[in-house]
């Protein structure tokens, strides 16, 4: 029997019932950051402790859990995440994006289009996306309030004079639902069109900044970009080496010590998902066409 | 009548049940226009729904003042219920209520009368629990908005002009009241993002 050391999924139940009902404001008012009063929870800062709160409040036993790090589920964070839910929850975790009904995430979306049975949870550093732009917690909040965006043009358009296009790679903002700016936290711009009309809630958890915020399903969230300089989504003009995906978000990797790289698919589930299927890319020939390779 | 002495807790398994109710709850705002079914609280007095009970067991506690309408107050069955069981205060002033539980929507006051928010803090504003008889009975209304795809259809009785009413609320947005239409153990959520378009018939 589990015995009953923890509160289920850790946290208590006023601690849920507080966050619980900012996560119904949040999904409200989509893109909008409600604040709420973030808990203490067993491990640093760092590893998540916002999105972890999240997860906690909505968690049940018939949830199957599925955490990513970078599109890994199998760095030391994920892997503590997803113990720490099995051991506090008792519940089933996944590392197969189809089959997980909640999927906490930092710095990625999955490949694998999500469903409508499925909530994403990310863990979110620094939610407020104008706070390089203005320090200040009054103004930012007097600019959210008036819709007043201006600033974040102007950073952009900054960039475009500085570099031709805009620089900014992640935490690329975007509008929700033709209001709220949003930071969608740590992915890369070229997970930005994945938030757009998803059939899956998205939530996101700060849990250092204090704040929760949403996209419902089926919410439009655009890009914010210029008429003569639309959003692009960037990638490496590669395919990745293990299952030869043209359209996946690519990491380099240092191969060995001479400075060999190769690019492989960010997302494992995805790229092992397709190997399986029998995709191969250049450095993962299969038995049979090895001798192409030699 | 029961007394409070006697009251059956409301849920059997309180922090499961509170789980699976929040995650209807959530489902429905995610998806306004879904009728989602929820763990029915039992013991619970009239005329407070078994639906509305397991919202109040899920959401409430001594941070959120609740209001409650004339016919929620007319014995102080529903305020005891809820001090007991929630220990949230049932308040006289609506503009500063968390959640306002209402048994006749026929009567639903004026929604300026409920804490809508700032456009700084728009999160400061009431959630309306409002019981209908039905929610796959009565006229259809077209849905539209976040969290739905295309078009959503909710039947149920409601007034024409509670109908102009909510079209003012989407208006404020990002200020706003959020509805939560109970029916027995099923449930619709309307959050202020939701538009309306009466359908004929
Ligand atoms: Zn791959």
């Amino acid at each position: 029997m589990n015995a009953p050391t923890y509160n289920f999924a850790y946290l208590d139940e006023q601690t849920k019932r507080m966050i619980r009902r900012a996560i119904l404001k949040a999904i409200a008012i989509p893109g909008y950051q409600v604040p709420f009063a973030s808990r203490e929870m067993p491990m640093p800062y760092g590893w998540g402790t916002g999105g972890v709160q999240v997860t906690a409040a909505i968690l049940g036993t018939n949830d199957v859990l599925k955490v990513i790090d970078q599109g890994s589920d199998d760095t030391t964070n994920a892997i503590s995440i997803r113990k720490f839910f099995e051991k506090t929850a008792g519940v089933v975790t996944t590392t197969s994006t189809a089959d997980a009904t909640v999927i906490q995430t930092r710095h990625r979306i999955p490949e694998a289009p999500l469903h409508a049975q499925q909530v994403l949870v990310y863990q979110v550093p620094i939610p407020e996306p104008l706070r390089y732009l203005e320090p200040r917690e009054t103004e930012t909040r007097r600019m959210h309030a008036l819709g007043e965006y201006g600033l974040m043009h102007v950073k952009l358009y900054e960039d475009i004079a500085r570099f031709g296009h805009i620089a900014t790679a992640y935490a690329y903002p975007v509008k929700v639902n033709a209001r709220y700016v949003m930071d969608p936290s740590p992915t890369p711009k070229f997970d930005n069109p994945k938030m757009d009309n998803c059939p899956a809630l998205q939530l996101f958890g700060a849990g250092r900044e204090k704040r929760i915020y949403a996209i419902p399903p089926y919410t439009s969230v655009v890009s914010l970009d210029f008429e003569d300089h639309p959003f692009t989504r960037y990638k490496h003009d590669a395919c990745c080496a293990l299952c030869d995906s043209g359209d996946s978000y690519l990491d380099e990797i240092v191969t060995d010590n001479k400075g060999s790289r190769m690019f492989v698919c960010s997302d494992t589930d995805y790229c092992e998902t397709r190997q399986s299927q029998g995709h191969r890319g250049s450095e993962n020939a299969a038995p049979y066409a090895e001798s192409k390779h030699a | 009548m029961t007394t409070i002495a006697e009251m059956p807790a409301g849920f059997a398994d309180k922090v499961l049940s509170a789980q699976s109710t929040f995650r209807s709850v959530m489902d429905a705002m995610a998806r306004p226009g879904s009728v989602q079914r929820i763990e029915a609280a039992s013991g619970v007095p009239a005329p407070l729904m078994r639906g509305s009970a397991a919202i109040a067991l899920t959401l409430f506690d001594q941070d959120t003042p609740v209001w409650l309408d004339a016919k929620m107050a007319a014995t102080l069955d529903v305020a005891k219920w809820i001090k007991f069981h929630t220990s949230a205060p049932v308040i006289a002033d609506s503009s500063v209520c968390s959640f306002a539980l209402i048994g006749d929507i026929d009567q639903l006051p004026a929604l300026q009368r409920f804490a809508i928010g700032s456009n700084d803090y728009p999160d400061r504003s009431t959630t309306l629990i409002v019981q209908v008889p039905s929610l796959t009975q009565g006229p259809a209304i077209e849905l539209r908005g976040p969290g739905i795809d295309g078009t959503a259809v909710l039947r149920t009785q409601m007034a024409p002009d509670l109908l102009e009413r909510l079209a003012v609320n989407h208006a404020l947005f990002p200020r706003g009241i959020d509805l939560v239409l109970v029916a027995d153990d099923a449930i619709v959520a309307i959050p202020r993002t939701t538009r309306f378009v009466a359908k004929e018939g």
